[in-house]
């Protein structure tokens, strides 16, 4: 952060990952976590530590070597590098939480082959500086476990009735059992990925039509 | 082939020589290699120490009122106490002792395939009373909101506080009656009458070898 220009870039690179370029709501990337574990809000913010965990460490390496690897092997040695970053997240969970470690399951070791973490590398870390790099997988993976919590939180509290194992409607509350099931996953993720998609559609429009046109703009669209 | 070398000599670049590739390759696989060796070495003793913990508090909750334990493999069809940290491969129980070292009951393990995926049960059983003492899943991944009752239910865990266990456990739907009647939980069934079989099962191996003279308690209780 010593001179002038570079922390807006770096602040830039940080801020698109959480709203602009989120990779699940606007990427739609990394979609198999997305699912299977965000049942509760607090295995989707381990899963979302584990994964921000492995995105940073591997994008800090992939762009600190990124002159010595050659293009010809670089999707391997990616490869390994995140392997390696996952199996020590695995191992420390297990060592420090081990109940969480098991209800995450095989979906730890599965971070590997996140599309979200090889496709930064590939995409990203591999072509900028260290502190862009890092910037751009912090943001990102807060966006991922942003993503992760808004899912895993409202499937709690519609499912079991709960947030992070706290009751929050008492004895009387019938659970909606179907949304900490896989069906509820994809239904949830279907109506929030339907409110993004509305947002940016109705972003765009008012751009286009400009500010003071945009109640004409409007109401041409809604003739139409 | 040609394809790729003019592509790369077109942006002004090299074809790195075999030898670049294997040797980064290379260190990579090292470095890796060197670098879960340590996280193995460091996280292993925790990993274990928590398992066994995790098996201990199993033990202490269906075997009531226990406080120590020893563990006995099943060696050349007899059962051979070991220490409680020698890693065994073969079928091992427990046997749980209270705070002077009076013996109180057997803790047995036994898995089978649940709803979806295996279960492992450990429950108490006591020899004198011929009963299931306890009973508490070490490991499952059934439906939650629904399976997970098999262990987050109260109430279905308490139908194995004192289950008479001849003929065998059955599994009922209206409310028991029998001692060794287990009620089942509305909209789990098949979990309910998994856990039922793999006690079955497990009494069916293990009862036959349990020998009638417990080994005297020698370890420490806490």
């Amino acid at each position: 952060m010593a001179d002038a220009l570079q922390p807006t870039e770096a602040y830039d690179e940080f801020v698109k990952g959480i709203w602009k370029e989120n990779p699940v709501f606007v990427q739609v990337l990394g979609m198999c976590p997305m699912l299977a574990v965000t049942n509760t809000a607090v295995n989707a913010l381990a899963m979302g530590a584990a994964t921000a965990f492995v995105l940073l460490g591997s994008s800090l390496l992939v762009s600190l070597f990124r002159k010595l690897i050659p293009r010809q092997v670089r999707i391997s040695t990616y490869i390994i590098i995140i392997a390696t970053f996952v199996t020590v997240a695995d191992f420390t969970l297990e060592a420090t939480v081990p109940r969480v470690h098991r209800e995450l399951g095989a979906f730890i070791s599965l971070i590997v082959v996140n599309c979200l973490i090889l496709g930064r590398q590939e995409a990203f870390a591999s072509r900028h500086p260290t502190r862009i790099a890092l910037a751009d997988a912090a943001g990102m993976a807060l966006g991922f476990a942003l993503a992760l919590f808004c899912l895993g939180a409202t499937r709690e509290v519609l499912g079991s009735g709960s947030l992070f194992g706290i009751s929050l409607f008492g004895e009387r509350f019938e659970p909606w059992v179907i949304m900490v099931l896989p069906p509820g996953g994809f239904l949830m993720l279907g109506f929030i990925l339907l409110f993004f998609n509305w947002w940016q559609q109705r972003t765009l429009r008012q751009r286009r039509a400009g500010p003071a046109m945009a109640g004409i703009g409007d109401a041409g669209e809604a003739a139409s | 082939m040609n394809g790729d070398v003019e592509l790369t000599v077109s942006v002004g670049q090299r074809e790195p020589s075999p030898f670049r590739m294997i040797a980064t390759l290379g260190i990579a696989a090292m470095l890796s290699g060197l670098v879960l060796a340590t996280v193995f070495q460091v996280t292993k003793p925790l990993i274990d120490a928590n398992k066994a913990r995790e098996l201990r508090l199993g033990v202490f909750r269906v075997v009531p009122g226990s406080a120590g334990l020893r563990k006995l493999v099943l060696r050349d069809g007899g059962l051979v106490a070991v220490a409680e940290d020698e890693v065994v491969t073969a079928p091992a129980v427990h046997a749980a002792y209270d705070e002077s070292g009076t013996f109180l009951g057997w803790a047995i393990s036994g898995d089978g395939p649940g709803f979806q995926d295996t279960i492992e049960v450990l429950y108490g059983y006591d020899p004198q009373t011929r009963r299931v003492t306890g009973m508490h899943i070490l490991a499952s991944r059934e439906t939650p909101g629904l399976g997970d009752k098999i262990y987050k239910d109260e109430a279905f865990v308490a139908n194995f506080g004192a289950l008479a266990i001849e003929p065998s456990i059955v599994v009922v739907k209206d409310g028991r009656d029998e001692g060794n009647e287990v009620d089942a939980i509305t909209g789990a069934t098949i979990s309910s009458q998994a856990v039922v079989r793999i006690i079955n099962e497990a009494n069916a191996r293990w009862l036959p070898v349990l020998p009638a003279e417990p080994p005297p308690f020698t370890g420490e209780s806490d």
